[in-house]
């Protein structure tokens, strides 16, 4: 599966399946499970019907809403690196400390 | 020359839109990953319905219980097991906007769209364990000789028909 057609090219893997969503939803949008077995359908289904090595096929899906303007925005949205554990929640690394 | 996009898709190019951020910005250019030659193309020897699946996604995905990921260059995975409900899932990264995600995984780790598919007879099992790990690792030598042979190796002693990769 992807949602950068041009990484994936460049990383040329043997069969892809490219949704056209903004980034951090590359299998579907949250709780549709319905459209997420559609697109995991449509993704494994290149297991049998890809004819050859480095195909990317287009699923028909489309965002909702206008977004790739400001997806082609110039900016760094990546937050601060840590080198430390960084938990979704503070729950979580307790949860670690006592198993 | 990477397979170019249908023009009327008008894809949003991350490679490019990085390289322009990341001059505007003063920072050195980012080496992407460039593979000529497409990896090994093996044709299938059974169907679908016969097949057992293993999910691999880079989403920094973590069960409760386990340690998250941390953000420089963390060339660990975890085993998530294939029957773990999505409540006991989290996120961890810093390259992608997890709101989505944190609130449904299956966003970036479709377990239960694969779970729905076993259930139909679509697809015939999963393996134990889904392998995940924090996609967001600048070092190629790193990934290659720390991340890439280990999770291999799980995978391979998992015996899996296929493998689907869910990057983001």
């Amino acid at each position: 599966m992807t949602s950068s057609w041009t990484i994936t090219a460049s990383a040329n893997p043997p069969r892809a399946a490219f949704l056209d969503y903004p980034l951090g939803h590359t299998a579907g949008r949250p709780h549709e499970l319905s459209e997420q077995i559609d697109i995991a359908t449509a993704a494994l289904s290149l297991i049998a019907d890809a004819t050859e090595p480095g195909q990317i096929v287009p699923l028909p899906h489309r965002w909702p809403s206008e977004w790739k303007t400001k997806a082609r925005e110039l900016s760094d949205k990546r937050t601060e690196r840590f080198d430390t554990p960084q938990y979704e929640r503070s729950a979580d690394e307790l949860a670690v400390t006592s198993a | 020359m990477p397979l170019q996009p249908p023009a009327d898709l008008d894809v949003v190019d991350h490679i490019q839109q990085t390289r322009d951020s990341y001059a505007q910005l003063g920072y050195d250019s980012y080496r992407w990953a460039e593979e000529p030659e497409p990896s090994a193309f093996v044709r299938p020897t059974k169907a679908l319905s016969e097949s057992k699946v293993a999910l691999i996604a880079s989403g920094g995905v973590y069960q409760v219980g386990q340690v998250a990921f941390h953000h420089k260059d963390d060339t660990t995975f975890r085993r998530i097991p294939t029957n773990a409900p999505v409540s006991e899932l989290r996120t961890s990264h810093f390259a992608y906007d997890m709101t989505n995600a944190r609130v449904d995984p299956n966003v970036v780790f479709p377990i239960d769209a694969l779970r729905s598919m076993v259930d139909a007879g679509t697809i015939a099992s999963l393996t134990p364990h889904a392998l995940t790990f924090m996609g967001g690792i600048y070092s190629q030598r790193r990934l290659n000789e720390e991340l890439i042979p280990a999770m291999t190796e799980a995978l391979v002693a998992m015996e899996p028909d296929i493998v689907l990769l869910v990057p983001v």
